[in-house]
């Protein structure tokens, strides 16, 4: 069953092959017996998943749900869930337990999908390796010496390892895409604004996205289905309709035109991971697509603009981390500053106070023109980019990382390294664009993504070709070994 | 040395929306402690500011009051500085691009005339909780109320047009007459509804450089402002005159023990590191939405002054006060509607009533006697029924309660003669009591007779238990005693 697409598993729950209670009681134990060595699911909500499946098998046998009634997902623990432990894989928050839901969570439960539990990520969103989370690093399903790549490695690892029919993520600066393409799965980082961040802890907000991670992109559109939606609690949720991105996955590709920037094929790009993706341009060329040259001159200022703004929003965004109301309060303080410098220190680890005091610095008086206003100014440019680009082209797609994962400790006293492993995919966050990683090979036995860049809440053509390259080919089926 | 005065002033004016700037959560004051704070207003992780459209409103109706530029776009921004009970760590207020540009308030100077004192900008921001530091949860504590965290408030900033205590005070009310008047504030300084921080600078007279300021927050009252103002000068032209130097720096002044002290200086502030708000959008103001609100501007003070003089024929000084609340020019304006003089009825509403509120601390919501009987009461003396004294025995019983005017009246048996008849015959018995002082009165040269008028007065009202008709009973006098001179002349 756990390697079904959502759609045969939305049959064989409506033609009573099996039960949304019997469907979440096979993840669960899954979880319970594969988890131990990914360490990719840090919460299990094993009682509310069987009560909610069976309200969900209620309304499937009144002939009532959607596509997601009675399906397993698993939630990155970004998302506030009611009652449930939200911990953004921080110490920090390992003791809070939101009142509320985010709105993602609250479209899913409303489609009668079963919550399995919370995904593992890196703290607050903040690392390419998973390596960052106060609850230990999530394993490579691949290869378990190697990282499963962040911040959503614990939703792209579940996916790979099928504790869950597919899980939400995050994404900042490649967060979805790049965990995706690391463990071989297909993840969709929508338009800035499609989806709500109502709920979702804040990292950078100007470039944080909700997204899915599944096994296809057939199961990416169902899943962007439900999570896209206006809501008047986000003030930067978009008001706009919502496609049906199912009526379109089928939709010839011939005569698409796929834009190739030459800067995403450049000197820090792997040979074998660039063979790979020169694979799928070439079948997507066998479907009709004309591949284009195109240039993004701006490419190499995309890494450097980010960690300005990402950064400079983080140390804000952060800042209610204080010790006072809720989330971790060191012993015994002896004053007010004693508190806030000790629940801080201990309650953030280092990669989140390294990104605070980066951005604390950046909007500091004196450095915000050298920094902040000159990362908005090059954002402008990155953005007039893609502009300039899709006047050419539909979509544009390169490589989604520059090389396969890479094994535990190999970045990890080189923050500089890290942060190029975003390299390809940062840029679509500052421009607001949608993103898709869909796995194009392996390389040395791990697998290797492809990157989509869409244009402005063309989520759709994105789907469309994802969904036409993987009917044409097999590589989204690849899957680690020892699972069953 | 001769010193010139200088000052600026930063208001704080609560805006009076049902609820918070950036969530849905009540502004209702004096609830229970964190009653009126809901996950946004506690800072929640994932929560998410949406603006208030009434506060945005409220604001561009001050722009428009003001005569001010009004962008057609404004920014909020982040002020980063840790503080209990700010919940996010920042406050989310405008630094660069205010929703209210440069404008205008027109003042009444002491010769006179006028003066016009020029405002930098008016920005939207929220407000911080409370930290509480006295309190049952015991005196290793402090607690955080954040029920105030998220008010909405503009916070207008004038340029250093103004020269004194005395104008900053005359300002201040005017601005104060000016947000309740558009109804976009309580007006409750008490509750911190209106709370200036003052800018003061001297220098010598004549000379073009300020001096350097020093900046006293949070004053709520006019009369701690002026306090604040008048010790601050002082303080700085001394410190000059003994050859020292103003240090900038933030100070606090409390009321109540009149002391003034520092709370930090110049080089202790905080580096707030502003940046716009990526949870919030830039707000954007179309003309339409200008228009509607300017078609809806309610009257304003110089407008309701101009007006109450036009049609009331009332003294200019007793319009000023009148216009300077809105609940007190309406109340004016009911009671001129029960009486047949709007004279009377501004004295008695801007002397007996105000003062009788002020002695006893209410506010004129709280009025024991309102608007409709204080014009019956005055109608009573316009038709002679009663006295101008016995209507403040009428004031009195209706303040306290024993009943309306005319039963008041009616129940005491205060009526006043008014029968000429019967006023003739009460005079000429007083006179033919009192030979006496009828000669004292002839022996008087005639320019003096009238401060002898008073002893047969004070005679004739006792004889009348109070009741005779002041005014006719005073002609009737006159008539018989110069009828008494003429015959003692024959």
């Amino acid at each position: 069953m756990h390697n079904m697409s959502i759609a045969e598993l939305g049959l064989g729950l409506r033609s009573k092959t099996f039960s949304s209670r019997e469907l979440t009681e096979h993840f669960l134990r899954r979880i319970a017996t594969l988890n131990p060595r990914y360490n990719a699911v840090i919460t299990v909500t094993e009682e509310s998943a069987l009560a909610s499946a069976e309200r969900s098998d209620e309304q499937l046998r009144n002939g009532a749900g959607g596509d997601l009634c009675g399906i397993p997902v698993l939630h990155k623990d970004i998302f506030c869930t009611r009652n449930v432990r939200t911990s953004c894989g921080s110490k920090m928050l390992d003791n809070f337990i939101p009142p509320y839901d985010a709105t993602v969570v609250e479209n899913f439960a409303d489609a009668g999908a079963v919550m399995l539990g919370k995904t593992n990520m890196d703290e607050f969103a903040m690392g390419s390796s998973n390596e960052t989370s106060f609850y230990g690093p999530v394993k490579n399903p691949w290869d378990i010496t190697r990282v499963p790549g962040g911040s959503s490695g614990g939703s792209a690892a579940a996916v790979a390892a099928r504790l869950g029919a597919a899980a939400t993520a995050t994404d900042t600066g490649g967060s979805i895409r790049q965990p995706a393409a690391l463990c071989g799965v297909s993840g969709l980082k929508p338009t800035y604004g499609r989806v709500s961040r109502w709920g979702m802890i804040a990292f950078a907000s100007s470039l944080d996205q909700a997204g899915p991670i599944a096994k296809s992109a057939e199961d990416c559109a169902i899943l962007l289905q439900c999570m896209a939606s206006y809501d008047p609690r986000d003030s930067t949720s978009v008001e706009r309709a919502v496609p049906d991105y199912r009526a379109t996955l089928n939709d010839s590709v011939a005569g698409v035109k796929i834009g190739i920037p030459k800067e995403y094929f450049s000197d820090g790009l792997d040979p074998s991971v660039e063979a790979a993706v020169m694979d799928s341009l070439a079948a997507l060329r066998e479907l009709g697509a004309e591949l284009v040259d195109i240039s993004l001159p701006n490419s190499h200022l995309s890494v450097p603009a980010y960690y300005v703004i990402a950064p400079a929003e983080a140390s804000a965004n952060l800042s209610r981390f204080d010790g006072v109301r809720y989330g971790h309060r060191c012993d015994n303080p002896v004053d007010l500053e004693d508190m806030y410098r000790r629940s801080r220190a201990e309650g953030f680890g280092e990669e989140v106070q390294r990104r605070i005091l980066i951005g604390s610095y950046c909007l500091s008086a004196g450095y915000y023109d050298a920094y902040y206003r000159k990362a908005q100014q090059v954002r402008q440019l990155i953005r007039q980019d893609f502009v300039n680009a899709f006047e050419q082209v539909d979509i544009i797609m390169g490589p989604t990382c520059p090389s396969p994962a890479f094994k535990f400790g190999a970045k990890g006293d080189d923050p500089v390294a890290m942060y190029l492993e975003d390299i390809y995919t940062i840029a679509t966050n500052l421009a607001g664009l949608p993103g898709m990683s869909v796995p194009c090979g392996l390389v040395d036995g791990n697998p290797a993504g492809i990157q989509l860049i869409g244009n402005y809440f063309d989520e759709a053509s994105l789907l469309n070709v994802a969904h036409r390259l993987q009917q044409a080919t097999d590589w989204h089926k690849l899957q680690p070994g020892g699972l069953d | 040395m001769q010193w010139e005065t200088v000052i600026g002033l930063e208001i704080h004016v609560q805006l009076a929306t049902a609820t918070k700037i950036f969530s849905g959560a009540s502004t209702r004051f004096g609830g229970a402690a964190n009653s009126q704070a809901c996950a946004i207003d506690l800072a929640m992780p994932g929560t998410l500011p949406v603006l208030n459209a009434q506060a945005v409103d409220f604001a561009l109706m001050f722009g428009l009051a003001i005569d001010a530029d009004i962008p057609m776009m404004s920014v909020f921004e982040r002020k980063n500085y840790f503080y209990p009970d700010l919940p996010k760590g920042y406050q989310t207020t405008q630094l660069d691009k205010p929703i209210v540009g440069a404008g205008r308030v027109t003042i009444a100077t002491a010769d006179g005339g006028t003066k016009e004192i020029r405002i930098h900008h008016a920005h939207l921001e929220e407000d911080a909780g409370k930290s509480l530091h006295e309190g049952d949860f015991g005196s290793q504590y402090s607690a955080i109320d954040l029920n105030r965290a998220g008010t909405p408030l503009i916070e207008i900033v004038t340029e250093p047009d103004l020269s004194n205590a005395t104008e900053a005070v005359t300002f201040a009310k005017k601005l104060h007459a000016l947000v309740t008047s558009l109804g976009i504030c309580d007006g409750r300084m008490a509750e911190g509804s209106l709370r200036f921080d003052v800018n003061v600078s001297v220098r010598p007279l004549g000379s073009e450089t300020l001096g350097t300021r020093t900046e006293t927050k949070n004053l709520n009252s006019f009369k701690f402002m002026e306090e604040a103002i008048v010790r601050e000068v002082a303080r700085q032209i001394d410190v000059l005159e003994d050859g020292g130097s103003i240090i900038q720096q933030t100070r606090l002044y409390n009321g109540d023990t009149k002391v003034a002290r520092s709370m930090r200086s110049k080089e202790e502030a905080n580096d707030y590191r502003y940046f716009p708000c990526p949870d919030l959008l830039p707000v954007v103001i179309t003309e339409a939405r200008l228009q509607r609100l300017r078609d809806a501007l309610p009257e304003l003070p110089d407008a309701r002054v101009a007006r109450l003089i036009e049609r009331y024929a009332i003294a200019a000084k007793d319009a000023q006060i009148l216009a300077s609340d809105v609940a007190l020019a309406n109340y004016f304006e009911t009671v001129a509607k029960h009486c047949d003089d709007p004279r009377l009825a501004a004295n008695w509403t801007t002397g007996e009533l105000i003062g009788r509120l002020n002695g006893e601390g209410l506010e004129l919501a709280e009025s024991p006697i309102d608007a409709e009987q204080l014009g019956i009461l005055i109608q009573r003396i316009g038709d002679q029924t009663i006295s101008g004294k016995m209507a403040k025995q009428v004031f009195d019983g209706v303040w306290s309660g024993a009943g309306e005017v005319d039963q008041i009246i009616k129940e005491r048996g205060l009526k006043q003669v008014s029968d000429s008849g019967a006023l003739e015959q009460l005079v000429a018995d007083v006179l033919a009591k009192n030979p006496a002082m009828i000669d004292d009165y002839l022996a008087t040269e005639e320019g003096r007779r009238k401060k002898k008028l008073g002893g047969f007065m004070g005679q004739i009202m006792q004889a009348s238990k109070g009741q005779a008709n002041p005014q006719q009973v005073n002609q009737i006098l006159l008539a018989q005693l110069q009828s008494l001179i003429q015959s003692r002349g024959d």
